[in-house]
């Protein structure tokens, strides 16, 4: 049996049915935990937080036949028809273009051009892969036979990524993030674990998740600075994960890519520095882990290999369509004017009158993360019960509304302060009114 | 300093790496001399990159999967150039080269469609112009789901009640041997939970190194699986002359040969076969698991056609059935794993990535690791695991949704057998390409006699022969094929691979297109 695998301990195999607990948590086995509480999970079709956009494209994309359907908005309609259309015999069944379909490959490097305030990126760099960091690892990663390759990774880190490089064989040398300074990153810390890493094995990739999971720290665009010219001093490849770039809050937090930072740096480094970055459908504003939709963009690398990169993804077929489909609609959200393009004010207009919720102006995003001021009794409550007040909070939300939002404890924030996270962007709008009556209402009879 | 092998437990992760001092040792010098350049010039100097041809894993460069090849690269440069108006002697270029259905045309499953936009869409639940039945099955499929969402993560392993439909479905085929759900993964089709066995079983150096069968010819996701995991390819031919049977004293001849030289474990067969179309005899299934079983091989069985077969005589039987039947001397040892998926068959369904396979007689602590390895990936795509599911659980007698979907059901099938028959009948009135009876899949893999003067042409410039053929086919009539060098054939014979698929009536104009091109070669080349 493959001796990487076979060496993997009791340890691991715990770590990894952590992780799918914590997974079945945080993607809402809100049924197990309603169970639990004695009460039956309702029918939630009226009612459930989603975006019914893309949703709507999706079932039409599905069964083309609702495409005559009256109920279907136009940008709906609009949507999936062009979709359709670059999908061979039009169909959502078809096999694609190994690195994605070209459309959505454009529409990808649309959305990053402007996420990075103009720089520009070429479809051509931009394979559309959930998964696609195992094909970048699979190219640095030497076989057994030679000196092992070494991947500095971050501590703490999450668990899959770490048997992805095991499976692989590569040499694991950890950096140690500084908890006392939230986590950031320290590249004196980086040289140290380098250091010792070429004592014994030849590294050659630099792995940085940013917003880090499971820190949830956003590194500064000094510190991208710092990390990008050490990659470029010490000759390392940097594998920026970046998919959790959707989900930054805070008046004083702003996401700065790496592309976007590596690009104007001068241009010694802004043309040599290899870098791959990764996104996915599954932690934006769709959260949609099982569409399995996401892109690899690579920037510097050279075009030989790119060729063989390219076999690798031919090689394993094409990605699903429908994860596909569910990029293009991230990318690519419906603008202002558009019927689907719900309106915000009515948001904070909604949370100013109520008491004990407070609310950050929205700046930008699909979320909306209120800050809900509980009650000493509510918080005695939830401490009974064993729960995080915000996570009981939701739960009771949910049994008695079938409105599903996200407890803020499963995101992070300060010590005793709650919050709630939902997808303000619903269609028809109408419904979000009632909605968020609904959620107010609801607060203010419990507590 | 000499030469030290060491295990390195690692302080945090519990796992080990090696070391090889002296390797290591001459490699890092390099670097730091190559860095002291770099400081001593004092600015950041014009790095060489990090990862090039020289510094990529080598086993990257063997990769090859000539279905999706350089000739498929050219077809799509010719689309290009026919949409901008460049004049050619074709109106259109047909994709006869890959097996997606549904870009030839065929339908999808109402049903099945139906039942998916319902997971999507669940509001759609409220609307009465879908049936009760397909309501039904989205129900359950979304309360299976994590937040009741097609949209979440689902366990690695597949979705529960999934894994018990595809349980129940295998059981109800192979006639009530029980199928356990634990044994079955749900994959991103077939080909990831292929590759990820392989993975499993590849292990070992130089003689030790695992060796893997594999028909010639096969379908190249196992040479390009076997290449990249830097695995020994062993080779056993198909004999053609007797339809592309599989003979017992070739496998033992071949697997001979390999025991020279690395570990042979696996055998691999692709039942109905890829590219050939041969549906194997129940006699041939099982002198194949008693060879497995007197070997010592892990067995793995490519079933993705299963519902694809045309022939008169012939019929599907699953390897784990026959096994079953054998007895236990035989189905309480053979290690064996079979693999299903939504892209072919009747349903057609590529773009959804979906599929199973279930593993029998595995080592407990080896499922323990391949549970742990098919993590890593998290899961496979939930719309794919939905409609798995409705395929191993559609519409039964009596269900608003039957007739409907046995009509669909048949008709494709039916235009599939009839376009097999088609496809050798007009292929062998070409004198110099001979067909073997298409009994299954959704290919024909004809033989076929080039002039020498086009072998030497070929050589010259440094082509195999069929896929300068194939090439010349291509920018002459705009049909594209897959030479037979990309799956395989005898030193000396040349192939090539279409698919069954285009719509009937273009199919015929293409199979005369292709009798006037090779009459017309044949000449040009003599």
């Amino acid at each position: 049996m493959a001796k990487e695998v076979s060496e993997c301990t009791v340890w691991e195999i715990r770590v990894m049915s952590n992780v799918k607990k914590i997974l079945d948590v945080a993607e809402g086995t809100w049924e197990m935990e309603s169970r639990l509480m004695g009460t039956p999970v309702g029918d939630r079709n009226n009612w459930s937080i989603s975006n019914y956009f893309y949703l709507q494209v999706l079932a039409a994309c599905f069964y083309p036949a609702l495409l005559e359907d009256d109920s279907l908005p136009l940008d709906v309609k609009q949507r999936a028809e062009s979709l359709l259309r670059e999908c061979d015999g039009g169909s959502v069944g078809s096999y694609t273009d190994s690195s994605g379909i070209t459309k959505i490959k454009h529409c990808v490097s649309q959305f990053i051009t402007r996420r990075d305030g103009g720089v520009p990126s070429s479809p051509d760099n931009i394979f559309i892969k959930s998964g696609s960091q195992t094909i970048m690892l699979k190219l640095l990663i030497h076989s057994k036979d030679s000196c092992q390759t070494g991947v500095l990774i971050p501590v703490p880190t999450y668990a899959s990524f770490i048997i992805a490089l095991e499976e692989q064989g590569a040499a694991i040398i950890p950096y140690h993030l500084c908890e006392e300074q939230g986590w950031t990153l320290q590249v004196e810390e980086l040289r140290k674990a380098l250091h010792t890493g070429r004592k014994t094995c030849n590294p050659v990739a630099l792995y940085i998740c940013n917003p880090g999971n499971p820190t949830g720290h956003i590194q500064s665009r000094k510190s991208i600075e710092e990390v990008i010219r050490f990659a470029a001093e010490e000759r390392l490849f940097i594998l920026a994960d970046e998919v959790y770039q959707s989900c930054v809050y805070g008046d004083d937090t702003e996401f700065y890519s790496y592309k976007k930072v590596l690009s104007e740096m001068g241009s010694t480094i802004c043309s040599t520095v290899e870098l791959a970055s990764f996104n996915s459908v599954s932690k934006g504003f769709m959260g949609e882990c099982g569409l399995r939709g996401g892109y690899m963009e690579l920037v510097n690398l050279d075009p030989a290999v790119k060729e063989y990169a390219s076999r690798l993804f031919s090689a394993r077929s094409c990605p699903p369509v429908v994860g596909q489909i569910a990029l293009d609609l991230m990318a690519d959200p419906p603008k202002p004017g558009d019927p689907s393009f719900p309106t915000f004010s009515e948001v904070g207009e909604v949370f100013a009158e109520l008491p004990g919720i407070s609310c950050q102006p929205l700046k930008a995003g699909f979320f909306v993360f209120p800050c809900l001021h509980f009650s000493l009794k509510a918080i005695k409550w939830a401490k009974k019960r064993q729960m995080e007040p915000d996570m009981l909070y939701c739960l009771r939300l949910l049994e008695e509304t079938g409105l599903h939002v996200r407890p803020g404890c499963e995101y992070g924030q300060r010590k005793d302060s709650h919050h709630i996270r939902f997808v303000h962007f619903i269609s028809p709008v109408q419904k979000l009114s009632i909605m968020l009556l609904d959620i107010a209402n609801w607060y203010l009879l419990s507590y | 300093m000499c030469s030290i092998h060491t295990v390195i437990p690692h302080p945090l992760f519990c796992c080990c790496y090696e070391t090889l001092n002296g390797k290591c040792l001459a490699l890092r010098t390099n670097i730091t001399s190559f860095s002291k350049a770099m400081s001593e010039n004092g600015a950041l100097p014009l790095r060489g990159k990090v990862l090039t041809l020289d510094t990529m894993n080598a086993n990257v460069k063997k990769v090859d999967y000539a279905v999706r090849g350089p000739i498929v690269q050219r077809a799509v440069q010719i689309e290009k150039e026919l949409k901008e108006g460049v004049k050619k002697p074709f109106e259109e270029v047909i994709k006869a080269n890959i097996g997606d259905a549904h870009a030839m045309g065929q339908r999808p499953i109402t049903f099945f469609r139906q039942v998916m936009a319902l997971c999507t869409y669940p509001q759609l639940l409220d609307d009465n112009k879908f049936p009760e039945d397909a309501k039904n099955r989205a129900r359950r499929i979304l309360q299976s789901c994590g937040g009741n969402s097609i949209g979440a993560y689902t366990t690695s392993q597949g979705i529960d009640c999934v894994r018990h439909d595809v349980a129940n479905y295998i059981q109800r085929r192979d006639g009530g041997i029980p199928s356990d759900p634990d044994n079955i993964y749900l994959t991103t089709g077939a080909s990831d939970g292929i590759v990820t066995i392989l993975k499993l079983l590849t292990t070992g150096e130089g003689r030790t190194r695992t060796g893997v069968m594999i028909s010639i010819p096969q379908y190249p996701l196992y040479s390009a699986s076997i290449a990249e995991l830097g695995a020994v390819q062993i080779n056993y031919y198909l004999n053609e002359e007797k339809c592309w049977s599989l003979d017992i004293s070739e496998l033992q001849r071949s697997l001979q040969a390999a025991r020279e030289h690395c570990n042979p474990c696996v055998l691999c067969i692709i039942n109905p076969g890829n590219p050939t179309g041969q549906v194997q005899s129940r006699q041939c299934i099982e002198d194949v698991i008693r060879f497995a079983a007197k070997e010592n091989l892990f067995l793995m069985a490519d079933e993705v056609y299963q519902d694809n077969v045309y022939a008169e005589g012939c019929a599907f039987h699953s390897f784990k059935k026959v096994l079953f039947e054998m007895g236990p001397e035989y189905s309480s040892k053979v290690e064996l794993a079979s693999f299903h998926s939504t892209s072919k068959c009747y349903m057609g369904e590529c773009g959804f990535r979906g599929g199973y396979m279930e593993v029998m007689n595995m080592d407990p602590e080896v499922k323990a690791q391949l549970t742990k390895l098919v993590s890593v990936r998290l899961c496979p795509p939930a719309p794919g695991q939905a409609l798995m599911d409705l395929v191993v659980n559609s519409p039964q007698p009596g269900e608003p949704s039957y007739q409907t979907f046995m009509k669909e059901r048949t008709a494709v099938l039916s235009a599939l057998a009839e376009k097999a028959k088609l496809t050798e009948e007009i292929l062998n009135t070409v004198p110099g390409i001979s067909c073997n009876p298409v009994q299954g899949a959704m290919y024909s893999f004809p033989r076929i006699t080039l002039p020498e003067r086009s072998i030497n042409e070929a050589k010259a410039k440094g082509q195999a022969p069929d896929m300068f053929y194939c090439m010349k086919l291509l920018e002459e009539t705009g049909i594209c094929l897959v030479p037979g060098s990309g799956f395989g054939q005898r030193e000396g014979t040349y192939h090539f691979r279409m698919t069954i698929l285009p719509p009937t009536d273009k199919l015929k104009i293409m199979l005369n297109k292709l009798k006037e091109f090779h009459q017309k070669f044949t000449q040009q080349y003599s």
